[in-house]
């Protein structure tokens, strides 16, 4: 997995509310597409005309916002179904993190499977960065800062967000979970001992 | 201070804790769909991982199996993933239940049904309404196709601990109002993101009186108001459902399950991050008139106004869902032509539900040109309620009978209504495309979409109740 520090990059503004999972990967092309193909269907019922071709309306069909590898999106982002795909599928597009006041839980616990980091920060905020990349499209480069977990908006001050120490830890080395829990065996094991003992009709045959 | 039934389940299932509220939890039952659960087994054989505890595990191709009974594996979603899906749960030695068996059913149907949802486990699935096995008090939950290698490989997930809300639903349904009801109605009051963050507890009268069925519909919608995880606490109603199904503990086991569920509920001293109160009596039966299930309203209400909504950006949202729904603001819900009924999903397709539905399409039929499907959850379900001669019912007033899968729910399957197409639906999301591209979903309970099915419109279903 791809380590996340500090990444300074176009930030694409797609500031609506509860964008769902199911808008990010629609299941008409999911069931069995290659997860290497994800982007490719990211947000396909607005990124695509039915007959396929790009509508120039959508924000990531124009300059510079293709290229961007930040998101800035609305309250309740990617909230809806557990398709990991929606990570993927942004992950395809290039994008690397993604600001919002709020993000569907699911989707965030994705995110650090894959290296994408989730900051959350206030609406107010959060929609002024959207104005700032409006307005200027093609100066708006955004700093996301995870070693010293700050925001630096093209204009203003740079804005502090909180992040889990772990979580943080983890994207900064580029690991997964089952890197971390992968040395925590033993722990494992003397857990299910007692649980066994404690439990025992949770453990079939025991 | 007093521990809250989540907190209780929570701390018996801490491996280590990982500092700043985070955790390994300790998972006792983890359960693989066709679609995340089929990526998840493919991820671990790339990853050289291999599946520690496959006992604890159950796999069933719901999503993409066709409801055509006899020809479930006919389509060609299925011939994608479904036999490569029991495949690989067979090489790993998990119990998968596939489309012939007797024990196949949406994993949120039949987890319970055979008792391996128990109370006070931890359970995930790749599915966000995997809530819906909190009805019997486990703390269960969606995860993403990674996290589930982690589990299948370690039997454990990181997790930071949520706050914890409670919802109490105080005095008794009116006739007419299902548990599907008084979710709706809540998600509506507070919106799709007030769960966001928190594990919930139902309570109250109306949920010590429900049954345990009511109670995973009610879990189920958590999701929809931004909960991962909703729970009701065991009691005798949970035991009496819970006793003598296939895989639910036996003899001392029994007794020592029981004595222990006993202990899970909130004490009178527990702290909540936040409670809410909601007065039952209030509620009428409830329909989505948009594109979020907070976009409901009483079936004698109207389509809200985009102008009176709370900020310009919930007045943007009204006008898109209304744009797609083709409704008019200020227009009835009453009357509002449907193509297509569908009862079925993980939210409502037991048999109560089935019951409920044919209590109201008895002796009626179903309009017009109107499709109607009535999709049992699973095979049992289906089994019982032809016992019953509910399926007699069903057809006899011109609705399809079909065989157990997701279907119209989600589409997986290759099953959706044609763009444009409206239908009342007993599932959990009226998202854009989720019944399909195009398609316009309005939820609500298996009453009232039989109400609907059998006047071709959407109809308050207390006028068709003696």
């Amino acid at each position: 997995m791809q380590p996340f520090t500090k990444l300074t990059a176009i930030a694409a503004p797609l500031y609506r509310a509860n964008i769902n999972t199911d808008i990010i990967t629609p299941m008409q092309y999911l069931v069995g597409t290659p997860r290497e193909s994800m982007g490719g269907i990211a947000f396909a019922p607005w990124r695509f005309n039915e007959d396929g071709s790009e509508n120039p309306d959508f924000v990531l069909n124009q300059e510079p916002f293709r290229e961007a590898e930040i998101l800035i999106a609305g309250p309740n982002f990617a909230c809806g179904s557990s398709r990991e795909s929606a990570v993927w599928a942004l992950q395809g597009l290039g994008i690397r993190a993604v600001i919002a006041p709020g993000f569907g839980g699911i989707f965030a616990n994705n995110c650090y499977q894959s290296g994408i980091l989730p900051v959350v920060l206030p609406e107010d905020v959060v929609a002024g960065f959207a104005r700032q990349a409006e307005a200027a499209p093609h100066t708006a480069r955004f700093t996301v800062d995870l070693e010293n977990c700050r925001v630096i908006p093209p204009q203003g001050e740079p804005v502090p967000f909180e992040a889990d120490a772990l979580r943080r830890s983890a994207l900064l080395q580029g690991l997964d979970d089952l890197g971390m829990t992968k040395t925590r065996v033993t722990e494992i094991a003397a857990f299910q001992e007692a649980d066994r003992e404690r439990r025992p009709w949770i453990y079939p045959g025991s | 201070m007093g521990k809250s039934l989540f907190d209780k389940v929570w701390d018996q299932h801490v491996v280590a804790e990982l500092g700043d509220g985070a955790v390994l939890l300790h998972l006792d039952r983890v359960m693989l769909h066709d679609l995340s659960g089929y990526r998840a087994l493919k991820i671990l054989e790339e990853r050289g991982e291999r599946v520690v505890h496959p006992e604890l595990a159950l796999g069933a191709p719901d999503h993409t199996a066709l409801s055509a009974p006899g020809a479930q594996t006919a389509g060609e979603p299925y011939g994608r993933v479904g036999p490569e899906f029991m495949e690989l749960c067979k090489r790993h030695g998990i119990r998968a239940e596939g489309v012939d068996s007797p024990g196949f059913g949406i994993l949120h149907v039949i987890g319970p049904e055979k008792g391996l949802t128990l109370p006070g486990a931890t359970l995930v699935c790749g599915d966000s309404h995997t809530c819906t096995h909190g009805g019997l008090g486990a703390l269960a939950y969606g995860i993403g196709s990674s996290e589930l290698v982690h589990v299948l490989s370690t039997q454990t997930i990181i997790q930071k601990k949520p706050m914890r809300m409670r919802i109490r639903f105080n005095g008794a349904p009116a006739k007419g109002v299902t548990p599907k009801d008084m979710i709706l109605y809540v998600i509506g009051q507070e919106g799709t993101a007030a769960g966001t963050g928190y594990a919930v507890e139902y309570a109250g009268d109306a949920i010590e009186q429900m049954g345990v069925e009511g109670r995973m519909t009610i879990c189920n919608l958590s999701i929809e108001m931004g909960a991962k995880i909703g729970m009701v606490a065991p009691d005798d109603i949970t035991i009496d459902f819970l006793k003598g199904r296939e895989h639910a503990p036996k003899g001392a086991d029994w007794d020592a399950a029981v004595a222990h569920w006993r202990t899970l509920k909130s004490d009178a001293d527990a702290q909540f991050d936040r409670e809410i109160e909601v007065d039952v009596s209030e509620i009428k039966p409830q329909v989505t008139w948009g594109t979020s299930p907070e976009h409901v309203v009483a079936i004698d209400g109207v389509v809200p106004d985009p102008d009176d909504a709370p900020d310009p950006d919930a007045r943007e949202a009204r006008l898109a869902a209304l744009d797609y729904i083709g409704l008019q603001p200020g227009q009835s819900m009453e009357g509002v032509p449907v193509d297509w009924v569908f009862i079925g999903s993980c939210t409502n397709s037991r048999i109560t539900d089935l019951r409920a539905a044919a209590e109201i399409v008895k002796g009626r039929n179903v309009a017009g040109s109107l499709t109607a499907w009535a999709v049992p959850g699973s095979a049992a379900v289906k089994a019982q309620a032809e016992a019953e001669g509910l399926d007699r019912v069903f057809t006899d007033a011109g609705f399809e009978w079909r065989a157990a899968s997701c279907s119209l729910c989600v589409g997986a399957n290759g099953e959706t209504l044609a763009p444009g197409q409206r239908s009342i639906s007993t599932s959990n999301r009226n998202f854009v495309g989720r019944q399909g591209p195009g398609a316009r979903t309005h939820l609500a309970s298996p009453v009232m979409a039989a109400a609907a099915a059998v006047t071709g419109a959407i109809t308050d279903v207390r006028k068709l109740m003696e």
